[in-house]
């Protein structure tokens, strides 16, 4: 099945866009799904302890099942820290 | 009202918005961007907003704050994009037929705010940057002291 996943601030600046699809086996969960993108995006690792993710615009836990055409965000509540 | 612009903010036409002839008292709130944080120099701020996700959960903090208090009108309007040093980030006005129902309910509006409607702040200072999100602003739910390393 099919995921729209929305990403934001540190997240969208790791990815490089706001915005991905990720194909993932049926009744896959919120943890599944990052572990997914995690590993095309490894310096998501960073994040993951404080990142929180909303389903279809509602906060929901990391257990939380997902079906196709679900619009999942990761929505990062302190990140970076980077020094320029 | 319940917007996310990229124009820049004032009070005014909340008030104007919420303002009603039942109402005695309307309580309003600035938030600006300031010179420092947490004894950092900052240069300018970036903020970000989910949207889609935002304005419903502005929309969700009325609903709160309408079981709670008995207010007239509630407006929220929060600005994204570049800002600079005390340029207005957020405004807020309720209007209510009491002073304190208006400034308890505009209080909890602000602090909800930061609490769960996701817009993110970049801020970028003199010597570094960093993403501040829902949850974390200004001692948030979510363990404010969480720092990334990367």
């Amino acid at each position: 099945m099919k995921v729209r996943v929305r990403c934001f601030a540190a997240a969208r600046e790791i990815v490089g866009s706001g915005e991905l699809v990720v194909d993932l086996p049926e009744g896959s969960t919120l943890t599944q799904l990052f572990d997914q993108v995690q590993g095309q995006f490894p310096r998501l690792q960073g994040l993951a302890g404080s990142l929180l993710f909303s389903v279809n615009r509602e906060y929901a836990p990391s257990d939380k099942r997902l079906s196709a055409d679900d619009e999942v965000a990761l929505i990062p509540p302190v990140s970076g820290g980077a020094d320029v | 009202m319940f917007d996310i612009t990229d124009r820049s903010l004032s009070l005014e036409p909340l008030v104007s918005a919420v303002t009603r002839s039942s109402s005695g008292a309307v309580a309003s709130f600035l938030g600006v961007v300031r010179e420092q944080t947490r004894g950092r120099q900052v240069l300018y701020l970036e903020y970000e907003a989910y949207r889609e996700m935002a304005i419903p959960k502005m929309r969700e903090i009325a609903d709160e704050i309408r079981r709670k208090w008995k207010v007239d009108e509630i407006a929220m309007v929060h600005r994204i994009g570049h800002l600079e040093i005390g340029e207005a980030s957020v405004a807020i006005a309720v209007s209510a037929p009491h002073r304190h129902q208006a400034l308890a309910a505009c209080a909890y509006a602000i602090d909800r705010l930061k609490e769960t409607v996701p817009i993110w702040k970049k801020e970028v200072w003199t010597d570094g940057e960093e993403w501040v999100g829902p949850a974390a602003c200004d001692g948030g739910v979510a363990g404010s002291e969480f720092r990334v390393s990367s």
